[in-house]
Order: C-alpha cells, then sequence, then structure tokens
C-alpha cells in the first residue's frame, strides 16, 4: 500500500500482532461511499497523501491545557514529550506508563482490526501509546492526555489503553489540537477502557485540530456489571473527523451516557458513528448529539443500539439535534435501534433545522444585533450538550475556543 | 417623537397599510383600534423593522432619525419597544441572560459601562415586582412554559427593563383574564412619564379603561379614518365596528 512506504512496523507491537495487522490492512479494501459504514465520509484524499512519522517540539503548552489541575502528558505527531510533561500530581493509585519509555510491547489489542482498515493501520504502524491501570483505590483519579500535531504529512497512530478497575473512579481528558500550520497531518488514534465493576468513568474528548489535518478516533468500551462511564465528544474544529464509539455493556445495572456537540463551518467535515451494545438486561444509555453546521460544512451522526435477546428491562434514549446555519451546510442523521428482547423502554429520534425567524426577530426587537441574537440561539441549542459536561474547566475551554473561532460570547 | 407620514407598506404584493399618518409626541398616550385586518399588526411589526413588510411609500421619523433606514436593533437601542402581541418561546436562552444582553447592547450603543451585576439584579427584583411577577420566571427560559398572562406581563417587565422612549403595546390584551388586564395595565401607568409615549394598539375597549388614552384614532383599510378624544373608543365599543365600514368602505 503506497500510503503507508513511508512508514515503518511498530517497535511497541509484538510481531504477531504488527504481522496479523499487517496482513488485515493489506486485505482490507479502501473505504468508499459505496459502504454502508463509510456512506456519507470520503477518505479517498488520505490513500493520495504519504505520511510519515515526524517528531516535534512544542513552542508553547500552555495553550492546549484545558484543565491546569489534571496532571498532563503531551504528544507531538504521537511522541512523547517528557520534558513538558508532568505527572507529579498524579493519584499513586494510578499508573501511566508511555510504551516508548517503559519498552513496552502490546501483545492483545481489543480493536477490530479485520475489514478495520485504520484500525489495522494504528495497530500495525503504532507511533507510541499508554497504558493507564487504575487500582481499586483510586477514588477520583484523573489524567490528561494532550495529542498535538505539526508539519506536513505526520501521522499519529497513537493508542490509549486504560483499564479501571473495580470500584475505581478516573476522569480523562483527551485534547487534540494542531500547531499553526500544521497541513496534511493525520491523527489516527484508538482508545481501548475497560470499566471494571462498580467503577466510574468519565471521557471528556476535545478535538480541535485545524481544518488542513484529519482525524480518526476509535474508542472501544468494556463495561461491567454496575460500571458508569460518560463521553462527552466535543469537535469544534478539523478538517475530516470520525469519531468510531462502540460501547460493550457487558455487566447489568449498568449507566452509560454519550454526550456529543459539534460546531462546523467552512469544509469542515465530521462524522459521529456510535454503538451501544446491551448484552445484558436492566441497564441505561443515554445518547445526546447536537449539532451546528455553517457555510460549507458536513456532519453525520449514525447512532446504533443493540439491545440482545434476553437483555430485558434496557432503558435506551438516543437522540440527534442539528442546526443548519448555511444553505449550502449539510447533515446525514441516522439514529437506529435494533432491538432483540420484548420488555425494554427505547427511543430515538432525530431533527434538523434552521433558527427560528421569529425568535431571532424577538431577540433584535430587544436591541439584540442579528449576528449576537443568532449567536445566543445557536449557544442555546448546543448548550445542552455542553452543560451535560460536570468539569467547569472544560466548559471554559470550549467557550474560549467558541469565542475565538465563532467570536460568541456567552 | 415619531411621525409618520404618508406610509404604504405591502407584504407579498398586497397593499396592506395605504397612507397612514400619525404623529405622537412626548408624555402622550394613544390608542389605534379598529376591526380586524385594518393593519394595526403590520404597523407595529413595521415600525420595529420586521423584513416581511415593504414600505412602499411614506416616511417614519423616530427622534430626528429616519426610522426606517435603522435595523431593528437599532431602533430598540434608540428607545423603540414593542411588547409582542405574541411573545415567542426561546428555549435555552434565559431570561436573565437575554435581557442583561439587550441592556448592555444598548448601553454599549450609547457609549456607556455596562451595568454591573449587582446593579443588574436589583433592577430585576425592582421591576419584575411593577408587574407581579414571579423573579424565579426571571431565570427561566424566555417565555417557555409561561402562561398567556405571564408571557404579557414578562413582555411589559422587559419593557420596565429597557425603559424606552416609545412603547407599542401590539394586542397586549389579547388572552388576558381581567386580574391579568389590571396588572399589565398598572405596570404601562407606572411606567408612564412625561418623557416617554405609548401606542396601544387593540381591538377592544376594556383594556382603555385601565391605560386611559389622550388620542384614539380608528384604522381602516391601512388609513386612520377617524381621530378623536378618548370618548371616541367608547362610541366604538357601543356601536362596533360596522358603522366605520359602512362611512369609509
Amino acid at each position: 500500500m503506497s500510503f503507508t512506504k513511508n512508514l515503518s512496523i511498530s517497535p511497541f507491537v509484538s510481531a504477531e500482532l504488527a504481522e496479523k495487522a499487517k496482513s488485515a490492512l493489506e486485505a482490507t479494501p479502501w473505504p468508499t461511499t459505496r459502504m454502508e459504514h463509510w456512506k456519507y465520509t470520503r477518505v479517498a484524499k488520505l490513500q493520495k497523501l504519504n505520511f510519515a512519522d515526524h517528531t516535534g517540539t512544542l513552542a508553547n503548552k500552555e495553550q492546549y491545557i484545558i484543565d491546569p489541575d489534571y496532571p498532563t502528558v503531551f504528544f507531538v505527531n504521537g511522541h512523547f514529550i517528557a520534558s513538558e510533561s508532568d505527572l507529579n500530581t498524579l493519584d499513586n493509585a494510578i499508573s501511566v506508563k508511555v510504551l516508548s519509555e517503559e519498552k513496552i510491547k502490546i501483545d492483545q489489542s481489543s480493536l477490530t482490526i479485520d475489514d478495520e482498515l485504520f484500525n489495522a493501520l494504528n495497530t500495525a504502524y503504532l507511533t507510541d501509546g499508554i497504558e493507564v491501570n487504575v487500582s481499586k483505590k483510586s477514588t477520583g483519579g484523573k489524567l490528561q492526555i494532550i495529542h498535538v500535531l505539526s508539519g506536513d504529512t505526520a501521522i499519529s497512530n497513537f493508542k490509549t489503553i486504560i483499564n479501571i478497575e473495580d470500584f475505581a473512579e478516573f476522569d480523562v481528558i483527551q485534547g487534540f489540537f494542531s500547531e499553526q500550520g500544521a497541513v496534511n497531518c493525520f491523527a489516527n488514534v484508538s482508545t481501548e477502557i475497560k470499566a471494571g465493576i462498580n467503577s466510574t468513568v468519565t471521557i471528556n474528548k476535545f478535538q480541535y485540530e485545524d481544518e488542513a489535518c484529519f482525524h480518526i478516533n476509535t474508542e472501544v468500551v468494556e463495561q461491567e456489571k454496575d460500571s458508569h462511564f460518560t463521553i462527552n465528544t466535543i469537535t469544534l474544529n478539523g478538517g475530516l473527523v470520525r469519531n468510531n464509539l462502540k460501547i460493550d455493556v457487558n455487566g447489568e445495572n449498568a449507566t452509560t451516557n454519550l454526550y456529543g456537540a459539534y460546531v462546523l463551518k467552512g469544509k469542515q467535515h465530521v462524522d459521529n458513528h456510535t454503538v451501544v451494545d446491551h448484552k445484558v438486561a436492566n441497564c441505561y444509555s443515554n445518547e445526546l448529539y447536537k449539532g451546528v453546521m455553517d457555510e460549507n460544512s458536513t456532519a453525520v451522526f449514525n447512532g446504533k443500539v443493540f439491545v440482545r435477546p434476553d437483555a430485558q428491562k434496557i432503558n435506551a434514549f438516543q437522540s440527534n439535534g442539528n442546526v443548519l446555519l448555511s444553505g449550502d451546510a449539510t447533515i446525514n442523521s441516522k439514529p437506529e435501534l435494533e432491538i432483540y428482547a420484548d420488555d425494554v423502554k427505547c427511543s430515538h429520534g432525530s431533527t434538523t433545522g434552521q433558527l427560528d425567524d421569529d425568535a431571532i426577530f424577538y431577540l433584535e426587537a430587544r436591541g439584540i444585533s442579528k449576528p449576537k441574537a443568532m449567536a445566543l440561539l445557536v449557544s442555546a441549542f448546543v448548550g445542552e450538550a455542553f452543560d451535560k459536561i460536570e468539569n467547569e474547566h472544560v466548559q471554559g475551554f470550549i467557550h474560549q475556543k467558541l469565542h475565538e473561532r465563532f467570536n460568541w460570547q456567552f | 417623537m415619531i411621525k409618520i407620514e404618508n406610509l404604504h407598506a405591502n407584504i407579498d404584493g398586497k397593499e396592506i397599510l395605504k397612507g397612514l399618518n400619525l404623529e405622537v409626541n412626548a408624555g402622550e398616550v394613544h390608542a389605534i383600534m379598529g376591526p380586524n385586518g385594518a393593519g394595526k399588526s403590520t404597523l407595529a411589526s413595521i415600525l420595529a423593522g420586521k423584513e416581511d413588510y415593504e414600505v412602499t411609500a411614506g416616511s417614519v421619523t423616530f427622534e430626528g432619525k429616519n426610522l426606517l433606514e435603522l435595523e431593528t436593533d437599532e431602533r430598540a437601542k434608540e428607545g423603540l419597544f414593542l411588547a409582542f402581541q405574541y411573545p415567542v418561546e426561546i428555549p435555552g436562552v434565559s431570561n436573565i441572560n437575554f435581557l442583561r444582553t439587550a441592556l448592555n447592547e444598548k448601553r454599549e450603543y450609547h457609549g456607556q459601562e455596562p451595568i454591573s451585576a449587582k446593579e443588574f439584579m436589583e433592577m430585576v427584583r425592582e421591576k419584575s415586582k411593577l408587574v407581579e411577577l414571579d423573579p424565579k420566571l426571571a431565570s427561566r427560559s424566555v417565555n417557555e412554559g409561561f402562561s398567556g398572562g405571564e408571557k404579557k406581563r414578562n413582555e411589559i417587565f422587559q419593557m420596565a427593563m429597557l425603559e424606552p422612549k416609545l412603547s407599542i403595546l401590539d394586542e397586549t390584551d389579547s388572552g388576558l383574564d381581567i386580574d391579568a388586564l389590571r396588572i399589565v395595565a398598572g405596570g404601562v401607568n407606572a411606567l408612564k412619564s412625561k418623557d416617554n409615549a405609548t401606542i396601544v394598539i387593540t381591538h377592544y375597549q376594556r383594556l382603555l379603561d385601565y391605560i386611559v388614552p389622550d388620542f384614539v384614532h380608528v384604522l381602516f383599510d391601512g388609513k386612520i379614518v377617524k381621530s378623536g378624544p378618548k370618548e371616541l373608543a367608547l362610541e366604538l365599543e357601543e356601536k362596533g365596528y360596522d358603522w366605520i365600514k359602512a362611512e369609509f368602505a
């Protein structure tokens, strides 16, 4: 495959796993819009670029810090920046191992490799990664992982593996950025999470790479009984962004919250594919994604909820709402439910509309200028998803970026 | 304060206003009455700046400025206020946040500093009392889930907060029971001063028992066909609009 010709097999995966991933990569056809899974997202452009492994430095790390109170690790193009990372405040019930630092070779992965081209690419050519173990003793453990793309046609194949032991609590922030002038860079990242019995896990994922960059992100989550898992996916920039989120709910009485917001303009294309697989009974899942598209941007939402046979008493809710600010913006929204049990409470819905002209006029008639009136209405609309975020630093950071990129004020 | 001369306006090519003249001075209350379809709400919408209407002739001068050249928000900042017949529900935008934004935009327009949080909250407390609006409603989303009476009281509350020079009350009495009507009218009367003016648009005379006008105008078929003292309203109530129709149609 020509687009991998500048890449070499990863030293951080076992020879066996690397070989398996490489064969899968070679056997997998390049995704086209004829495939259901990629129907609305074209990735043809990626194939034509000869991505390479580039190291880089950080000129000003402060701008990327979302929550200053979190122990933080930095990666540029997938490479660990030890000098800027600070784990001094890390809870000692948590261990964080950078693969390259500890010379770790991953020999197993819960990522599906067959027929999943980007997962296979990620595994075979892994740039670096981290392994996090959150022990039973952790209450309120937290970690911030900041990824920065830099330069021209750099690729970051990065993997985060998080194991949360039974009864542990853990909050993680994942921030994705690019340095000024980054062009045709590609973050191809994966995260594998195991949430143990009665554990509580929150992920705040913030995506803000340049419009000239690409981002494909796959999260696989396995939830045991009585666990609480919440992920907030916030996408405010990035040329092509695809989020694959797959959650297997393996134990009873588990709670799963999937929240997301995307605010797009220019020619951005952002695609959220989510799967919640209820394999057992008595669980609750709630999904809410809200988006605002301006100019020529496109968003895709495909949310799937499975309720397997015998997974009775499942409450599963799914909702996707969109506002189009321009006649040239597009949304492809497809909420799906597949239910094989008969005693469940499930709902799904999708709405797409424009801002209410009467509401804009009402605000204007009170002396609020049209751009500000629109910003008020739009932020009220997506605000429902932002409000799900409990961390105030993350909320504040989002508001700051909305102001920088869209000139919204709150 | 406002001078409307020979105003003609269309919507979707249909002429609604056909040469309307009206002058309102500071300290005055004018009532505009008329049958359904006469153009009462059209007049209110055009003055506020709604884009659906096309002004084909005439002029509107507000405090020496050509009103028709101003954007909707600029008209409000200059001191024009429209109390909506059907206040819009805006989920997710709190009354407080919305009013503070409006107030500060107006202050900025006039070169004033933004209002402090403390001063603003005091103002909210004081003005919400005026229309007996539950202060809890102030922190809720704009008009969302408000009863008809609460919506109208919220309009007058906003009017009190924004302190306009000219207020246009568009059918503020529609859908109000007698208690709500009394409260709303009480608020309007309390805000009346020698420096501001009010145009009350209504179909019924009932509101004018509470907000006593200095002048009553009858709008019919896009024009003001009759003007008189407050007793004209009583005459209209008694005779209905048919005699107007017979006389001017």
